[in-house]
């Protein structure tokens, strides 16, 4: 019985070879592919074992980990939870991360390289990994004073840095407690997740980023960036501003807000025209300028369609596809198929008053290691040069009279020059007009750009958005010392 | 079968044959040392100090280990060293890997889970208590095959009882594999293993050579005659039945399986290896057309992920947890065993996979190649038809079912409800398979003990002097 016994002790290695490889196989060949999987729940509790690092605005934290008894070691907290939502997000169990808790969870969870020589240490002495923090540009006057502005509206602002491109404040509305999304209840967060996205305008989206709309007047201050940047007009120039303009090529006629007249006269210099926002006379105005010199200033403002990070990423912006010259007036007052983020509306004002250089617009002012320690700092960047500064003055000239003497006047703050544009953006199907304002202050020298928008907030721009941007611009200035 | 006499592996009378009894009990210090760390390890690690009752347990699993070593040093000196050191790490590192999943569970806190750690120590010492019963009153394994078909009639009734008892009694996650009384959970598989495996070795060694040698030759293979099919296919019967009426693919394979190979090596005929590998395809096959639950079962098998909120659920968390342990694991205490449902029994490998790597999981496959293969050792050296044939069939046993679990929980096979040998959470496991094993210890004392007790010291016949013939 012998022989066959040997076989039997071959065989059996040869079984045990098999489970050995097979155990490789997985072990090792599928090992990361099975550590990642989203139903693998090991590395998000993993994560959650760690001190993650804190979100920070004006030295507060708006977003921490605090120690907890269960096995989920630690609790994600959102002190003033709704007023930063939509920069935050959320850090769920169930729903995974949003925003800057998903665009820099490196950072936050300890992963980042940036820390790599701090978790060298941190394996050698024995302590705990915990991440780092993300100090973010966002000042808590404009950030407050936002919300506040769009308490009870769908809609969205944006405030910038005209000179470094720094997010001083991003609102969306309505928004959301994004702590009950981060609890570790996940009956609750599924309850709650649920009764979000019940509600007519979803709170988890951030309007001001991840969304576009039709501007409407706003951009017009692009079409007068092109007409100035050829050279042949001053804000001084007459263009013609018919009463009724009708589109080439088809029997549409475009008129002015409310059947309005621009002027007796049926034309207008050009800062008239963007002063009371002249549809007739901007329509006819990129019809004369032709497709390509309106798209290649649109694009040099950013609406070239690509996404941004800021580190979250952004909707793109565009002026879509221009087949005619009738389309072509439409899209000169925004319409058709020109969409724009908040974000892009503000970059717009921010180029204009940063003597006609776009800065990069960035939410991260520091990322700082565990021991707040700064090790990475924002570097301004410029995006692109759209106009030249001498038309960035014309420009700012042009919006200055906007907000003085024509339709922006609700932004005006005491004290201060305020340079800015109104929008009302019609929209497809029987629901009130979006309502726009982009603006900067004070107009001679910069300090904060804004966008406003409302969503089908049934009035003008003028007299929806053009307040909220007053208030945020005057929140800003009087916190600055101003 | 060659006398005892005259084997040439008997060591000549006058040789002094080392028991190694001495390397034994290092190994075994060693195994319990080894336990003891994983156990500091566990404990440190989760609760950041060491619990108390350590000292009790690593008192209480030394002092068994003892009385074992003890026991085989005085009833069976020759008995191979290696076997019982390998049983003892492979029982310290599941009962560190179920006590580590105790704590997972108190943390958890969802429900008040008790320990089974200490449980699974009362069954060791339980499981003790039989080897040490089976090495002082089996004194010669040849006196089983008396009992074989006693043995064999039991075996069959411990198969077929939960088949039989009410489903309230007998039936756990599906599977009628189970006795449940009085809190108690006794899986009478495990036991019947054994009872049947001697009544195979008894049955084969009697009819060796009418199986072996009446055959037809067709195309080149030696095939039995039409009426010596009869065991075969009985034991096929009764696997189909297990399988079909007490849904455990598990212990069908396992059984039919060690039949096969133990039919084999009583007859030296390959084609019983071909015969049984047919039948059970072909019943396999039939009862994959037949019956829900195998289809499910190897559907699921076949692709866990697409079933992995369903069927699949345990074999996919069972993956999730050895990927993510990857080469190095999570170390013990480290990682997320408890993800994985029933880690602490059909699961145990996986968690081992993920907290000590591939490195470990492979370390605990070669400790048990160690022990199946020291097994199949003694079953070639020793002596008698009956001895071989028992010491071959436990120890692959030992090897199948560690295959067909292992396999299972790593998707090589389908699931089964088999537990892994000496390491997974179970009482009626570990006590059969202690048993198991004191058979063994038995048989390979009596494969290396030398063939006629030491002579006295050779002296001149002249020179003796005169004394009385005692023995």
């Amino acid at each position: 019985m012998n022989a066959p016994l040997r076989r039997v002790a071959i065989s059996v290695l040869v079984l045990f070879t098999l489970l050995i490889v097979n155990v490789n196989y997985i072990q090792v060949v599928r090992s990361d592919e099975l550590r990642e999987d989203s139903g693998n729940t090991r590395v998000l509790t993993e994560e959650y074992s760690r001190e993650r690092g804190s979100i920070v605005v004006d030295g507060t934290e708006v977003a921490l980990s605090v120690p907890t008894q269960d096995t989920l070691e630690y609790l994600r907290q959102y002190p003033q939870g709704p007023l930063y939502a939509p920069v935050t997000g959320y850090y769920s169990l169930v729903y995974g991360a949003w925003q800057l808790e998903d665009a820099e969870n490196e950072v936050l969870a300890g992963s980042d390289a940036r820390l790599f020589t701090r978790r060298l240490t941190d394996l050698f002495t024995g302590r705990d990994p915990s991440g780092g923090d993300v100090v973010l540009t966002l000042d808590a006057g404009v950030q407050e004073a936002a919300m506040a502005g769009l308490e009870g509206v769908t809609g969205a602002v944006v405030a910038l840095d005209p000179s470094t491109g720094a997010v001083l404040g991003m609102a969306s509305t309505p928004t959301y407690d994004p702590g009950r999304l981060s609890s570790h209840d996940p009956a609750d967060i599924r309850a709650y997740a649920e009764e979000l996205g019940a509600m007519d305008a979803d709170p988890r989206l951030n309007r001001a980023t991840e969304d576009n709309y039709p501007p409407g007047s706003v951009f017009k201050v692009i079409v007068s960036a092109a007409a100035l940047s050829t050279g042949e007009y001053t804000p001084e120039t007459v263009v013609p501003a018919p009463d009724v303009l009708t589109l080439p090529g088809t029997s549409t006629q475009l008129r002015n807000f409310g059947n309005s007249s621009c002027s007796s006269s049926q034309e207008q210099s050009l800062i008239d025209a963007l002063t009371i926002s002249c549809n007739t006379a901007f329509a006819q105005l990129g019809i004369d300028l032709g497709e390509d010199r309106v798209r290649e200033m649109a694009e040099a403002f950013g609406m070239t369609g690509e996404r941004l990070e800021i580190p979250m990423r952004t909707a793109g912006s565009s002026i879509g596809d221009i087949e005619s010259e009738a389309a072509l007036g439409q899209t000169s007052i925004g319409q058709r198929d020109v969409r724009m983020t908040p974000l892009q509306a503000a970059m717009v004002a921010a180029a204009v008053g940063n003597d006609g250089t776009l800065m990069t617009p960035h939410l991260i002012d520091q990322v700082r290691a565990p021991d707040r320690t700064v090790i990475d700092r924002a570097d301004p960047e410029e995006l692109s040069e759209p106009v030249t500064p001498e038309v960035a003055d014309q420009l700012q000239e042009m919006m200055e009279s906007v907000v003085t003497e024509g339709s922006g006047r609700a932004a005006r703050i005491p004290g201060v020059t305020v340079a800015g544009k109104t929008g009302t953006a019609q929209v497809s199907g029987d629901v009130p007009d979006h309502n726009w304002f982009v603006g900067f202050a004070p107009a001679d020298d910069p300090q904060i750009a804004v966008a406003v928008f409302v969503a089908n907030g049934g009035g003008t721009g003028g007299d929806v958005s053009a307040p909220i941007a007053g208030d945020v611009m005057q929140a800003y200035l009087e916190g600055q010392g101003g | 079968m060659s006398g005892p006499t005259t084997d040439p592996r008997a060591a000549a009378p006058g040789t002094v044959v080392p028991t190694r009894r001495n390397t034994e009990l290092l190994l075994l210090g060693f195994a319990v040392l080894i336990t003891l760390a994983a156990q500091s390890i566990v404990d440190v690690t989760i609760t950041g100090s060491l619990r108390p009752e350590l000292a009790t347990f690593g008192g209480w699993f030394a002092a068994l280990w003892a009385v074992v070593h003890l026991v085989v040093r005085r009833f069976a000196p020759y008995a191979d060293p290696l076997l019982l050191p390998a049983v003892a790490v492979l029982s310290g590192l599941g009962l560190t890997m179920i006590h580590r999943l105790d704590l997972a569970g108190m943390q958890d806190g969802a429900e008040a889970t008790r320990e089974d750690a200490p449980v699974q120590l009362l069954w060791a010492t339980i499981g003790v208590a039989l080897f040490v019963a089976v090495v002082v009153v089996l004194r010669d394994h040849r006196l089983l095959s008396r009992f074989a078909y006693t043995l064999g009639l039991v075996g069959l009734v411990l198969l077929a009882l939960p088949a039989v008892l009410p489903a309230s009694i007998s039936e756990v996650y599906g599977a009628k594999i189970w006795i449940r009384v009085a809190g108690f959970s006794i899986q009478p598989g495990e036991f019947a293993k054994i009872c049947l495996i001697v009544f195979f070795a008894a049955y084969l060694v009697d009819k060796r050579d009418v199986l072996a040698l009446a055959s037809r030759r067709v195309a080149g293979l030696e095939l039995p005659r039409g009426r010596d099919l009869g065991p075969v296919l009985a034991v096929w019967v009764v696997s189909i039945l297990v399988l079909v009426f007490e849904r455990d693919l598990g212990s069908s394979l396992l059984l039919f399986g060690i039949f096969v190979v133990m039919l084999y090596v009583a007859t030296e005929r390959a084609s019983w290896l071909l015969i049984g590998v047919g039948l059970f395809a072909g019943g396999a096959f039939l009862a994959y057309q037949l019956f829900g639950h195998v289809r499910v079962r190897v559907d699921t098998w076949l692709d866990p992920f697409a079933y992995r909120d369903e069927g699949g659920y345990q074999l996919v968390q069972s993956l999730f947890g050895l990927g993510t342990g990857g080469l190095f694991g999570a170390g013990l205490g480290g990682g997320r065993p408890d993800q994985v449902p029933v880690a602490k029994s059909d699961f145990i490998a996986s968690a081992i996979g993920e907290e000590l790597g591939l490195f470990g999981l492979v370390a605990v496959i070669v400790i048990y190649l160690v022990l199946v293969e020291r097994g199949l050792r003694t079953s070639l050296v020793v002596r008698d038809a009956f001895g071989k044939l028992l010491a071959g069939g436990l120890a692959f046993a030992v090897a199948w079912q560690l295959f067909v679990v292992l396999g299972g929980v790593t998707g090589l096979l389908p699931l089964t409800g088999l537990t892994t040998p000496f390491v997974a959470y179970g009482g009626s496991s570990l006590v059969a398979n202690f048993g198991l094993v004191a058979i063994l210890v038995r048989i390979s004392d009596a494969a290396r003990r030398p063939a006629t007790p030491p002579p006295p010291p050779k002296q001149a016949i002249g020179e003796a002097p005169t004394e009385v013939v005692s023995s």
